[in-house]
């Protein structure tokens, strides 16, 4: 099957800034795609380069199989929501959603019954006649989606979709997203810098580090066996542990990561003090002291909870130990 | 100061406040009643008498009509290159970034800093270094200087209030630089140019420096009063024009400050 974005060694410099350098990306047709990364990592240059905002430096994108440089962004079935959304202020809801069906020179009638369509579709039904500036941050996002969806585009762009909206909202958006994708068909692509936003979300993940993609791969993977140090710190939860650690604890001499959940507090093992207990409700987590390295083990509800200060041995099976490049 | 109502302020502030107003804009009412008097060498007060003819003596001299009639084709031409070089320098000044950009905006404001004398003679000049006979077009160059700086100013702010991304997310549904303009930027940017484009055509409409320089024989209506006041007949004719030239200056600059007030909510971004 074609796919629906391919990048082929695609690079994207300005001046001496390697903003996209490299990058071999295929998002395959109907997914939800989430490239996650540091502010500075080359995700939204990315997410550019697929509307046409920006064209690549080298390499070829294609776009369901056709060749997209130099195709100008209104010439792509393709669609964005904007992080500040970009609402029309000087137009009501319905002419928002309206505008690309009206620029395509659709009839006022048929452009109005396909708005009101999109707008029921973002459960926002009857707020046609209102001004952008007349709702909430909320209601604006779903606009911008709506605007975007009217247009049945191939593949939808999200960019950083949910980051200006509290937590609540932005939970239950979450799932909207995923259910409205999931009905649609429509291939997502989404840029965010939430690692948990991305795992949640994203049938696939591309981990974005200084331009380039570190590691591609299902939520799971990314979680369970991080391919670079970088990988484990930023998609976080799981415990660092040092070569030198490693080395002592009588493994090889290399980084490795090791998830709180597989760590046990058992009757023999490495030693180590309890450093701080939260209550988390479907657990409880530890912090400890092994060595000089800090680790959190992730207790079970109605685990044992040892006191702060005392010590304690911990264990974890070995296959849980899972080593890492060093590089970033 | 919304702080203050209802606090009284000291009678001797508010009897500066009115001496200070009076002071602006007594002259100006002298003006309008020198307009009525029946004396027709001299400016004299209290005026002798009070008539209307002079009204009709205006609307019956042929060189009020042809000084009005260039006075309004300069500042139509003017205000027209001033919109359009305006707007596309405000939009290149805003909305990218290049080398020079920053010289390139003190550039285009610099002729409204110049004492009027200084372009003037400069222009004159440049005009006797190529040749170039006076016209209607050699005065329309002079005011475009400083519309272009009107206009300009009011449309780089309202470039810097609308956000970028609203051209991107119009290109990005489908609609081509013509559409974007016609559907996005022209909407955001309108009144603030209506408010550019209004101010340069009554800076054109009442200029004297420049066109004193660049004009030859030919007379802008402002010239024409100029000259006129030189001449001890029919004086209260310069009156009556001078009221007319008020109003048509005036009203602009009137519905200019109201455009450009309202816009604030107009332009407010979509964030």
């Amino acid at each position: 099957m074609t796919p629906a974005v391919r990048f082929q060694k695609v690079s994207r410099h300005f001046g001496a800034v390697r903003a996209v350098d490299g990058v071999d990306l295929d998002v395959a047709s109907g997914e939800f795609f989430a490239m996650l990364g540091p502010s500075g990592s080359g995700k939204t240059t990315c997410l550019r380069l697929i509307a046409g905002f920006e064209q690549p430096t080298a390499g070829s994108i294609e776009i369901f199989g056709e060749r997209a440089e130099g195709v100008p962004p209104y010439r792509r079935n393709v669609n964005t929501v904007f992080q500040d959304y970009a609402l029309f202020p000087h137009l009501n809801i319905l002419d928002n959603v309206a505008y690309g069906l009206m620029v395509k020179g659709i009839s006022k009638t048929d452009r109005y019954k396909e708005a009101e369509k999109a707008l029921e579709l973002v459960k926002l039904p009857g707020y046609g006649s209102r001004k952008p500036s007349q709702l909430s941050g909320g209601q604006r996002q779903r606009v911008a989606l709506a605007r975007a969806l009217v247009n049945k585009p191939k593949v939808l762009l999200l960019d950083e979709p949910l980051g200006a909206l509290d937590l609540k909202l932005r939970e239950q958006m979450q799932e909207e997203l995923k259910s409205l994708q999931r009905a649609l068909g429509i291939t997502f692509v989404f840029v965010t810098h939430d690692q948990g936003e991305a795992l949640s979300m994203a049938d696939r993940v591309a981990v974005f580090n200084n331009g380039g993609i570190v590691q591609q791969g299902t939520p799971q993977e990314i979680y369970r066996r991080p391919k670079t140090r970088f990988v484990a710190d930023f998609v976080g939860s799981s415990n660092l542990l040092s070569p030198d650690l490693m080395a002592s604890l009588g493994g090889e001499r290399r980084w490795a990561s090791l998830r709180p959940e597989a760590v046990r507090v058992a009757s023999e093992g490495a030693e180590a003090v309890v450093e701080n207990v939260s209550f988390l409700g479907a657990g409880t987590r530890l912090a400890v002291e092994l060595g000089s390295a800090r680790l959190h083990v992730m207790l079970p509800a109605g685990a044992d909870v040892p006191d702060v200060g005392t010590p304690i041995r911990l264990s974890w099976n070995s296959q849980d130990i899972h080593y890492m490049d060093d590089a970033a | 100061m919304r702080s203050d109502r209802g606090q009284k302020s000291p009678l001797l502030l508010k009897v500066c406040a009115a001496g200070g107003l009076l002071f602006l804009h007594l002259p100006i009412l002298l003006i309008f009643a020198y307009a009525f008097t029946t004396e027709e060498k001299s400016y004299q007060w209290p005026p002798p008498g009070l008539t209307l003819k002079w009204f009709a003596v205006a609307w019956n001299r042929a060189d009020v009509w042809s000084a009005l009639a260039l006075s309004v084709q300069v500042a139509c031409i003017a205000t027209v290159i001033a919109l359009v070089l305006g707007t596309l320098c405000a939009a290149a000044v805003s909305q990218t970034k290049f080398f020079g950009r920053e010289a390139i905006s003190l550039l285009v404001i610099l002729p409204i800093a110049l004492p009027g004398i200084v372009t003037g003679i400069a222009l004159r000049s440049a005009f006797s270094l190529f040749d170039i006979p006076f016209s209607v077009w050699t005065i329309v160059l002079g005011h475009a200087t400083f519309c272009v700086v009107v206009v300009y100013n009011n449309a780089v702010a309202r470039f810097r209030r609308t956000s970028g991304s609203l051209i991107e997310a119009s290109m990005d549904l489908g609609a081509d630089g013509f559409q974007t303009f016609r559907h996005v930027i022209l909407p955001n940017i309108g009144t603030a140019l209506l408010a550019g484009g209004m101010l340069a055509f009554a800076l054109s409409f009442d200029e004297v420096i420049v066109t004193t320089f660049t004009g030859g024989q030919q007379a802008t209506l402002p010239i024409w009063m100029l000259e006129e006041l030189i001449r001890p007949r029919q004086r209260p004719v310069t009156n009556v024009v001078a009221m007319l030239v008020v109003i048509v200056t005036f009203l602009p600059i009137l519905a200019a400050y109201y455009l450009t007030r309202d816009g604030d909510q107009i332009a407010g971004s979509g964030k």
